[in-house]
Parts: structure tokens; sequence; C-alpha cells
């Protein structure tokens, strides 16, 4: 097997607080292979987000990192980037999709001048060939280059996400990471987005991580799924076991929890 | 529909004026039975809410009109109003925003109670209160004390249902209320409005995008899109059964474990699917019966 793009052992997060510190994620382990769409599950408060933010070191205090962790990103310890390091490993390496990605851009700048800022900060780039390359990504999410000139609010809701995932993939990461970037959207927009993602992973070889509540959507589109529960990883494996022959008890009640859409319902008062 | 408790008869709402008006309800039809739910699913911005809102009316109807146990509501005059608000109640979508934070769970329950049942004495009220939150599996003497912060997204749901109940209604609507809630707790929520509907005999109006959860609590269902109902009837019917393209679309949309990504082109995919937006978009005045309790309103050729 080829060398991970991503590396995750023994990672612990605790928030610090006053009185008691919250452990959010408990010795997590896992890898991320080349090409890999992977999933992590679990309910808010999890630990999931708090992952996301660790792998590309945007995490904050109070959230500390525990000696004795470590995340590898193409065999580079991420804990120990200096500031320097950091801004050329973020975007170049590791880009991430936030929540509500909608939201994400800056409202009084052009398409365009995102696209540059991303561009000119990470790489030697005329604003004419900073031009050529965002129309060359906007195409890439199906989106037509005259909306370079467009503000984010002339932008449809189901736009913003794609727009957002181009800049993303504007220095050709080697991990995208997606935290819950279709949760306010509805299923259709939904599945234009996902979908589109899935063929760019397979034509440009980027890793996924990809984060959410919504298991089934899960199923469709990871290859492997990790089960979070308390901040612990309690169940990896590829995404159709986790579907067909759950291991643990907690994957088994999410799925006996989920209302059907065809065949047999689940039964009322499957509690968890 | 005569028996229908609620109902929407031919109502039409337009936003703005001039060339781009926005149709938000175009001759919706429908009717809230007791013991039933009715479930309203679409896509954002399909006009969802603005049904909702006709019925709670906080908008009036351009053209047709509410019949509230068959009546016209048009003409009713404020007691009739107040009688109507009591029968008529809403949960809304976000449970963080339905209560004001600075108020404790026993307030907004004694609002209501105040309000609707003004002969009863201090001690009922309470008595009340106790028995609603019993109602929705909390527990009274935790729950009454505590402010909306101290509660999590699904015992505030269930502060809001109890809050509608407070008036003894005989219709709920529930907008979107378990997409702000883990997976978890969602199952929770439904299997409390099914008991409602079920022990009352409620009449449920169930507005969602989620249509496997539509599948769980509505027994008919209504497809809505650009402010026109495309297909409706016997929820298994049009879920197993679809027979206007937006339904197939949204179907195939729908997250299913079963069905995994294909590698479909996706532009055809993008340009299918946006014909079938701008011609499910168009006016489709004709009503054509596919199955029984089944209906389409087919697409213009």
């Amino acid at each position: 097997m080829t060398d991970p793009v991503l590396s995750i052992r023994n990672l612990n997060i605790d928030y610090i607080g006053a009185e008691k510190d919250f452990h959010a994620v408990k010795d997590v382990s896992f890898d991320i292979a080349p090409g890999e769409f992977f999933g992590l599950a679990g309910e808010s408060g999890c630990g999931k987000s708090t992952i996301a933010f660790a792998v590309s070191r945007l995490h904050r205090p109070p959230a500390l990192i525990r000696k004795g962790s470590q995340i590898l990103v193409g065999g580079r310890d991420v804990l120990a980037l200096d500031d320097n390091e950091l801004r050329s490993f973020r975007w170049r390496e590791v880009a991430m999709v936030f929540q509500s990605a909608m939201n994400s851009l800056n409202p009084v700048l052009t398409i365009e001048t995102q696209f540059y800022d991303v561009l000119r900060a990470h790489s030697r780039i005329s604003r004419a060939e900073a031009r050529t390359r965002a129309a060359e990504l906007l195409k890439l999410v199906d989106i037509s280059p005259d909306r370079l000139s467009s503000y984010p609010h002339q932008c449809s809701g189901g736009m913003r996400p794609r727009i957002v995932i181009a800049i993303c993939l504007a220095l050709n990461p080697k991990l995208l990471i997606m935290d819950e970037p279709t949760t306010a959207l509805d299923v259709v927009v939904q599945r234009e987005i996902l979908q589109r993602i899935d063929v760019l992973r397979k034509e440009l070889g980027f890793s996924v991580l990809f984060i959410t509540h919504d298991l089934g959507l899960m199923v469709q589109v990871s290859d492997r799924i990790g089960i979070m529960l308390e901040g612990e990883l309690v169940e990896v494996n590829d995404a159709q076991t986790i579907y067909r022959t759950p291991q643990h008890a907690y994957t088994k009640r999410l799925w006996a929890s989920m209302p059907k859409l065809h065949g047999e319902q689940i039964r009322e008062g499957a509690q968890s | 529909m005569s028996d229908a408790i609620l109902a929407l008869d031919n109502v039409s709402k337009t936003f703005g004026r001039g060339d781009n008006p926005v149709y938000a309800a175009r001759s919706v039809s429908f009717g809230l039975h007791a013991g039933r739910t009715l479930a309203l699913v679409g896509e954002s911005g399909s006009g969802k809410t603005t049904a909702a809102r006709l019925i709670m009316r906080e908008y009036t109807p351009d053209e047709g009109q509410l019949l509230f146990r068959g009546t016209p509501l048009g003409k009713a005059n404020a007691k009739a109003l107040k009688a109507y608000r009591a029968s008529v109640q809403m949960v809304f979508q976000d449970p963080f925003a339905a209560l004001n934070p600075t108020h404790t769970i026993r307030y907004h329950l004694e609002r209501p109670l105040r309000l609707h049942q003004p002969k009863l004495n201090a001690k009922e009220r309470t008595a009340a209160i106790e028995e609603l939150l019993t109602r929705v599996k909390l527990d009274p003497a935790l729950l009454m004390p505590k402010y909306p912060h101290e509660l999590s997204g699904g015992q505030r749901q269930r502060i809001s249902i109890a809050r509608a109940l407070a008036v003894n209604p005989q219709v709920i609507v529930a907008d979107e209320p378990t997409s702000m809630l883990d997976v978890s707790v969602r199952l929770g929520i439904l299997n409390l409005l099914n008991d409602m509907k079920a022990q009352l005999g409620l009449a449920l109006l169930y507005i969602t995008h989620d249509i496997a959860t539509a599948r769980y609590v509505a027994e008919d269902i209504m497809v809505m899109y650009a402010g026109q109902i495309v297909e409706w009837g016997n929820t298994e019917s049009v879920l197993t059964n679809p027979q206007h393209p937006y339904t197939r679309l949204l179907l195939s949309a729908v997250p299913d474990p079963d069905r995994r990504f294909s590698d479909t082109r996706f532009s055809e995919e993008l340009n299918r699917i946006e014909i079938i937006r701008r011609q499910s978009a168009l006016p489709q005045p004709e009503t054509r019966e596919v199955a029984k309790n089944h209906f389409i309103r087919p697409m213009p050729e």
C-alpha cells in the first residue's frame, strides 16, 4: 500500500476549562490513502470538527493538542511546523471547506479577487494569470467564468459552496477537508455538489476528509467511514460494511434511528 | 375534503411585482384531517413555509381562501380569530430561536394558558404545565425553573411542542421540526408527534425536505415546487411510484445508502435537472389521477 496522505496517531485534544478540562478527542488514530474519500460521522459535540481543525492547525485555545499526538500529512509532522511552514502548508497541502460554506466568501470582494488572494499569497502570479487559472477552476465546478466579476450575493446558494470548493482546489491540495459543507442546502443542490467532488477527486487525485452527521449520504459518497462517539473513534470500516454489517453497538443504534426512504420501515421506539 | 378541519381552497400568493414576481403559492388546495399527518416536501424556496404562514395567517392570500371547519376565515370576527389561533398552532424549525432566552420554561408554557384559559387559577395552571411537560416526556420538576440555554436542542423542541399543545389545538403545523437536531434525537421528536396525533386526534401538517422522515410520520404527502403542488396522495404510492419528473428528481437526490454515486456524466445530469426545474416552474393547471388517491399536475408539453 502507498503511503497515506493523512496519518493520525493517538490524537488527544482537550478544551482547557477553568475547573475541569474537556477531553474532546480521545486517542484517535486513522489513515487516509491517496485519492480516498474518508467520512467521519458522529453527533454534535463528538469531536469530529475538532479533528478537522487540528489537521490544518486551525484549532485555537482553549483547544490543546496533548503531547504524544501525531498528525502526518504526506509524511510531514504537522504539529512541528513553524508559522512560515504552516503558511505554505495550508491551501497547498490541505484546504478546508467550512461548515455553511455559503457564508465563507467575503461579501465585499468579487469572486475573482478572492481567487487572486489565495493564488497570490502562495505563488508568484500576475493578475492575468490568476484570472485564467480562476476561470479554469470555476469550469471544474460547472460555473461559467463570467461569474468572476460577480459578488457572492449575486450567486445562488448552490453556486457559493462550489465557488469555495474551486478556491480550495486552486493550489492542488493533497487533502480537502469538508466540515458539513452542505448542511444548510437542500437535497438536490447537495447532491450536485457532492457528485461534483466525487468526480473531481477521481480526476485530480486528491483525498477527502468529509464530516457530516448524515450517515446515509456518507455511505453514498465515502470509501471508508469512521464513527465517532464522545471523542472516541469507535468503528472504522469500508462504507458498505458500516452500512450492511456494522460492528459497534452505537453504529447499529445510529442506523436504527434513521427512517428509511423505501423498503421496510424501522420500528418505532428504537430508542437510543 | 368536506370533513377537513382546516382546508386551503385554491390559495395563491405572489411576492414582488412587475417583471419578476415570485409565485410562492399557486392555486394551492389541501385539507388537514383529524388524526392524520400530511407531509409537505420540496426544496428551499419551493413555497413550503409560505403555505405554513398562510395557515398561520401571517400572510393573507391574494386569491382563494382558508376554510376552518368548512367556514371561510376571510370574514371571521376577532372572537372567531382568537378561537382559530387556539385551534391552530405551530412548531418552528429552530428550537434555539423559538424560545425567549430571558424567560423560564414555566413562563413559556404559562403564557398560552393565561391567554386562552383565563379561568384557571395558579394551582390549576401549574398542574396543567406539569401535565404538558409529562406529555412531551420531560421531567416537570426539573425543567420548569430552567432557561432555554440550559436545555439541549431536543429538549427545546419538546418545549415548543408542549407550548403548542397548551391551548388544546386541533391542528399543528410543524415546519422542519427536526432539521436542526441530531439524527439520534430526531426520531424521539417524530415519535412524539406521532403519539400526539394518535392520542389527541390532532391534524398535523409536517413540512420538511427530508423525505425519509416524511415517510415515517405521514399518511399523505404533497410535493411542492415553485409554489405549485406538483404531485400528492398516499405517501407509499407517491414515493414508490412517483409520476411527476420533479418528484423523481427530488427522490433521486435524497441521500440513500443503497445507491452509491454513479459516474454518470455530470454536466448532462445538471442539464437534465435544469430542464425539469424550468418546466416544473411553469403553470400546470390540469390535475390527473394516476392511481387511487395519487394525483399529479402533468407538465405542459
